[in-house]
């Protein structure tokens, strides 16, 4: 219980991504630890070769994928993820379904994550794919930015990213662009705002429970 | 057509049509109304309030006559921002948050999670062996609760009413060996990163192996019910076909693809918690029907009884073996305990917190408030739910609360297809195809 300066690095990534910055221990430290600073990193893009079968994944992905679809790979945790420049990711989805060697046949879920840290690529699509042919997962992340918060629709390829994709759109704002109908699926059809990302409240109010008042969740202490 | 004027709706102005608004007790005008109109062509809003739509789920039926020939799903109206919530709690906290998704699947939403987590932290493989098969056993009695209510409500949605009271009357058992090892019947948050939240108490497996000898004889009533029952049969033979093709396309997991023929099934294709150590089989049907989905539950049901009573067999060797990770910097510090005030934090454990172990009493206070840290990165380990592969997403920046965690929930994925397996039908079918699907709205909405 520490709190060590340095956030564990992944061995097994040789180079990091730097994707936001702590500061304190928590909100309104008084302890002395105040100045903390403390990088945010993320597994970064690793090297070939990989071991195992990522190396055919990769290798028979790089040869039928467009030049520069796959910006980097990163192996974490027994894990692979490719991530891929949305401009190609239409033509990657179909190669992945379609390819003899890969066979990704099942699209399990679109999931979003938003980084308002990591400029120019603050929002992310994550794609888990599966094979059954070859009992094999990946993982494909596409970024884009805050300003220009579009990715392309895979409903073509995966006609189960349908409300997946709405999903996202409906908690992020991105916009799967020649998706056939993107409209909100979880919040109601007016409703401002996209939940899910960071910069929108949790919400709540105080609660007096014995004559203490204890503040919403995302109002009280939290340990960065 | 009824003038009553619904408060609750928005509006009732359209572009195409008459409106009416349904309160019951007015078919007659209803129908007198649509005779005017000498139009087939009807939308029908069937939910979110409806008893046969398993749950909040809203139809958008286009109907001709009675055949449906658009049908279309309203969904959220259960959405409580659970992923956004477990952001805002630490990460053992967000077990309490996601067991309450799917909510008659509770331990796996908790075990994908924290299978997740310990992916995260590096621990998998220090995960002691008591608590994976204490993991195994209450997933798969959880597979058959969760399956026995897909029959029961099922069963109910076509008018078999005597299938509604046996199904719930052994979950009621089920629920029962839960609350009697959990504390709880539903929301257990039982199982926590590194481990599981407590030992079995004395007697539990005595309980379970009564359990099983109980099933054993009430199994067989369901079959005897339904297997041949010419009624049964009729509903549910070629009603909501989806074929392999199908299937994967809209990424269906579960009974529902195992009913074209297909042995997929995680927990044998990509073993977790040890199930590869476990006898069971892979049930199969090859109708692509409703029919076929019914009786893969109701086989699967004895293949979850099997592995059941193999992880008794193995708990009993088990006894006092620990069910929390050994590292003091992830296990839950807290021992509970039955005292004269019902159960709390054990005696021995405060003395040793209070009076002996001042670092004790620091990991104590440091872990119950503040929580662990995780590595950065991601982590998805599925698992093999009773509707299909249920999946987290866990995201962490580091900190001691999840940066993102996403729930690929099967019920979700799965109510795409009720398009495809229902329009062509009759209305009488969507119902039964739902059934079939056995969507929770609980992990649909999240």
């Amino acid at each position: 219980m520490t709190d060590e300066p340095n956030l564990p690095i992944a061995a097994e990534a040789a180079q990091t991504e730097v994707v936001g910055v702590k500061h304190g221990m928590y909100g309104g430290d008084t302890s002395g630890y105040g100045g903390l600073v403390r990088p945010v990193v993320m597994p970064g893009g690793t090297p070939p070769p990989y071991g195992g079968w990522f190396d055919e994944v990769h290798g028979a992905l790089a040869e039928v994928a467009p030049e520069g679809a796959i910006e980097k790979v990163v192996i974490h945790r027994g894990e692979i993820t490719f991530f891929i420049r949305r401009q190609h990711l239409l033509e990657v989805a179909q190669r992945l379904r379609d390819d003899e060697s890969l066979r990704y046949e099942l699209l399990s879920g679109v999931s979003g994550v938003h980084y308002p840290d990591d400029q120019g690529r603050e929002l992310h699509a994550v794609y888990h794919l599966l094979s059954m042919t070859h009992n094999r997962r990946i993982r494909l992340e596409v970024t884009a930015p805050d300003s220009d918060p579009h990715i392309p629709s895979v409903v073509a390829t995966y006609p189960t990213a349908d409300w997946h994709e709405r999903e996202t759109y409906d908690f992020f704002g991105i916009i799967f662009d020649g998706h056939p109908a993107l409209t909100r699926i979880m919040m109601p059809d007016d409703w401002p705002g996209h939940p899910q990302r960071k910069d929108y409240p949790l919400g709540g109010i105080p609660v007096e429970y014995k004559g203490a008042t204890i503040p919403p969740p995302d109002t009280r202490r939290s340990y960065s | 057509m009824t003038t009553t004027q619904d408060p609750y709706a928005a509006s009732n102005e359209t572009s195409q049509g008459r409106v009416f608004t349904v309160t019951g007790q007015d078919w007659d005008s209803i129908a007198e109304g649509l005779a005017d109109e000498g139009d087939d062509r009807v939308v029908v809003n069937m939910g979110p309030q409806h008893p046969s739509t398993h749950g909040v789920l809203r139809l958008i039926l286009e109907l001709e006559g009675e055949s449906v020939t658009e049908a279309r799903c309203g969904i959220g109206y259960l959405h409580t921002g659970i992923e956004k919530n477990m952001e805002f709690r630490t990460w053992t906290q967000g077990v309490t948050f996601c067991t309450r998704m799917d909510y008659l699947a509770p331990f796996h939403n908790e075990l994908t999670y924290c299978l997740g987590v310990e992916r995260l932290l590096d621990i998998e493989d220090q995960i002691p062996e008591k608590a994976q098969v204490m993991r195994v056993l209450l997933s798969e009695l959880n597979r058959i609760s969760s399956h026995l209510v897909c029959i029961a409500t099922g069963g109910m949605e076509i008018g078999a009413l005597t299938v509604m009271t046996i199904g719930f009357r052994e979950r009621e058992l089920t629920l029962d060996l839960f609350e009697l090892i959990t504390g709880l019947r539903m929301n257990h948050a039982f199982f926590r990163p590194g481990g599981v939240a407590q030992d079995l108490p004395p007697g539990a497996l005595d309980q379970i192996r009564d359990y099983i000898a109980l099933m054993k004889k009430r199994l067989p009533e369901y079959a005897a019910f339904c297997n041949a029952n010419p009624i049964f049969r009729g509903r549910l033979d070629g009603v909501g076909y989806l074929d392999l093709a199908g299937c994967l396309a809209l990424g269906i997991t579960g009974p529902v693809l195992r009913s074209t023929g297909y042995p997929w099934d995680l927990r044998k294709s990509q073993p977790y918690s040890g199930y590869e150590d476990y006898e069971f089989d892979v049930v199969t049907w090859d109708t692509c029907d409703s029919y076929g989905r019914f009786r893969i539950r109701l086989e699967e049901m004895w293949q979850s009884l099997r592995i059941v009573e193999q992880a008794a067999d193995r708990l009993a060797e088990l006894e006092g073996a620990p069910v929390m990770i050994g590292d003091k910097k992830i296990a839950w510090p807290s021992q509970l305990a039955i005292g004269s005030d019902g159960m709390g934090n054990s005696l021995d454990h405060i003395r040793h917190i209070m009076g002996e172990s001042m670092e004790a009493l620091i990991h104590h206070f440091k872990l119950v408030t503040e929580g662990f840290r995780v590595p950065t990165g991601q982590a998805y380990v599925p698992v093999e739910s009773p509707r299909g592969e249920l999946g987290a997403h866990v995201v962490s920046d580091g900190g001691t609360r999840p940066f993102r965690a996403h729930f690929r929930d099967p019920s979700f994925t799965n109510l795409q297809a009720t398009s495809v397996m229902s329009e062509g039908g009759m209305v009488a079918d969507v119902i039964v195809a739902i059934a079939s699907i056995d969507p929770v709205m609980g992990g649909v909405d999240r």
